[in-house]
């Protein structure tokens, strides 16, 4: 049988006989091309309440897989397999696996608010992205984004000081990623600003690098939202088994190490 | 006498680095039409999408805090923020605060451990630049002091992402004739025509310009600002005026970014709705700020408006 729009199917699930004879009749080459059929046994059921734990994801279960949110993704317009309904639909069906062939792409979400906005059911959809994109890290299915990077960098200086300055947070996310902070563009963008700009200017712009604005008697504030992050922490922890998972795998660990002793 | 004429203002941490253009033409606009912009007092950061990211409910308290401090030490009714990032998180916190007990609970209780007043949503008002000059001077107040029209300037506006969405945090849009559009919106369109500017027709007033990852995951920031910046030229544009800070050095940089990493030079100029609509009124480059812009649009502005 010839398959009706196949780009839609992964190529490793295409199945080509070269030699084939189904009752008698022979179906070699093209007339024996069959979709592998599958069977799917590694459900977490658990999936769509630990996404729903994580900030963002709260709304997920009113999901009804209109596509609104992807037809008016800015990313998807600019790279297909960026799908937050299809992501929505698997989360909901506790596709782990399927879920994780993304899980390289999904913290590219530019928070443009386009789903949000579209979204017939209040699903929250880029709240959804950052649940996601934040659950993949959590549990160890990829390491920090570079955008996850840069969200710590700036949050750690307003929770620090209650506000940023921007020459610092620059500063520490080349470090934090490891990137040169000479980057050709960069570089080419300095010259221009310095073409026009008044020596007083540069010289009040390189103090409040040294000087680091901040708001005045924040220490309370400080200390109050750090005992909340902890707590926080703690709950989401708690929401998606981190600590368990981690149990089981030190015991794991374990016990060839136990029965290597004589 | 408009409500606005004396609003607390609220820079926000980009306007006091990489969109300081912005503040200074902001605050020389309010200068020059007789408007009085107190300063937050010791203010602190909205929480910025990076906080939200973080916890929403942080991201709530930190915007309360700036808005208790308006309402309760400075006695004001209205916050005007000219950055979209932090009228779109005043707002949202406004949103949140109305809406939800947990919100709520995060609030008093971070602000009560932090020693200052809870704010409770309805205290003040939450207002963006363009708001301000719309509702204290108006198009007919604006176009009775301009000295340089900005007749046969060719201007596309851009809102950028965060001043029309999501839209149920902005109640005050949507409502018919005079109010802003959160699909098309024209408020800067109806400022700049008012000044003299010929605004084109621009489909990607409301287009992301990628400022979330303007250095977290440059190549997509590169290609979406190529898009609005591309299609700004098609329409005939000489200028985009812009109206946030991110927005505006995102466009910049990734501006250039595209011309040293993809080879795609473009012509098109970058400038503040407040640049223009202060050298229209008279203001001197340098009290606008052009010269702080990467952008270098001086001698458009020489040719174009100082005529």
């Amino acid at each position: 049988m010839p398959i009706h729009e196949e780009h839609l199917i992964r190529p490793e699930n295409l199945v080509t006989h070269e030699q084939l004879v189904i009752d008698g009749v022979d179906v070699s080459g093209h007339w024996s091309t069959f979709i592998e059929s599958r069977v799917v046994t590694d459900y977490n059921e658990a999936l769509q309440d630990e996404i729903a734990a994580l900030p963002g994801g709260e709304q997920i279960h009113r999901c009804w897989q209109c596509g609104s949110c992807t037809n008016s993704c800015t990313v998807n317009a600019i790279n297909p397999d960026f799908n937050p309904r299809y992501w929505i639909y698997l989360i909901r069906m506790g596709m782990e696996s399927e879920l994780l062939r993304d899980r390289d792409i999904i913290w590219q979400c530019v928070s443009c608010n386009k789903c949000t906005y579209a979204c017939p059911r209040d699903v929250f959809p880029e709240g959804v992205m950052k649940a996601t994109a934040h659950w993949l890290e959590l549990k160890g299915h990829t390491p920090k984004s570079p955008s996850m990077h840069f969200d710590e960098e700036f949050a750690g200086q307003v929770f620090a000081t209650g506000r940023i300055e921007e020459g610092r947070i620059i500063r520490g996310f080349f470090a934090r990623t490891g990137q040169a902070l000479m980057q050709d563009w960069l570089v080419e963008m300095v010259k221009r600003l310095l073409r026009h700009l008044p020596v007083k200017l540069i010289v009040t712009m390189g103090l409040a690098n040294v000087l680091k604005p901040r708001t005045r008697g924040w220490g309370r504030a400080r200390a109050a939202i750090e005992e909340y992050v902890h707590e926080r922490e703690q709950v989401q922890r708690r929401a998606l088994g981190l600590d368990a998972l981690v149990k089981a795998a030190a015991s794991e660990l374990d016990q060839p190490a136990r029965g290597a002793q004589p | 006498m408009s409500k606005y004429e004396s609003v607390a203002y609220y820079p926000g941490c980009a306007l006091e680095g990489s969109g300081h253009a912005y503040n200074r033409s902001t605050q020389a606009l309010g200068k020059a039409l007789g408007l009085k912009l107190e300063e937050v007092k010791n203010w602190n950061c909205c929480g910025a999408m990076e906080v939200k990211n973080i916890d929403p409910k942080l991201q709530t308290y930190l915007s309360s805090r700036v808005m208790a401090i308006a309402a309760h030490d400075m006695g004001h009714k209205t916050v005007m923020a000219p950055c979209n990032g932090c009228y779109h998180n005043l707002k949202k916190a406004e949103y949140d605060l109305a809406h939800d007990a947990g919100s709520r609970d995060v609030v008093e209780r971070l602000s009560s451990k932090a020693g200052h007043a809870t704010y409770e949503a309805g205290t003040v008002e939450t207002i963006h630049a363009l708001d301000w000059i719309k509702s204290a001077i108006g198009e007919e107040g604006l176009a009775a002091r301009v000295k340089h029209s900005l007749q046969g300037l060719k201007v596309a506006n851009y809102y950028g992402c965060m001043y029309t969405r999501p839209r149920h945090i902005f109640p005050e849009k949507d409502q018919g004739a005079g109010s802003e559009s959160t699909a098309k919106p024209h408020f800067m369109d109806d400022l700049l025509a008012a000044a003299g500017a010929e605004n084109v027709e621009f489909p990607l007033k409301t287009a992301c310009c990628g400022g979330a990852h303007t250095l977290s995951d440059s190549d997509t920031s590169t290609k979406l600002v190529l898009n609005i910046i591309q299609a700004a030229e098609a329409a005939g544009a000489e200028v985009i005026a812009t109206e946030c800070p991110t927005c505006h050095s995102g466009l910049e940089m990734h501006q250039v970014r595209a011309e040293k990493n993809f080879g795609v030079k473009t012509a098109v100029k970058i400038l503040y709705f407040t640049q223009l609509l202060g050298l229209a009124l008279g203001l001197s480059p340098r009290q606008v700020g052009v010269h702080e812009n990467v952008s270098d649009s001086m001698a458009l502005v020489k040719e174009k408006i100082l005529r």
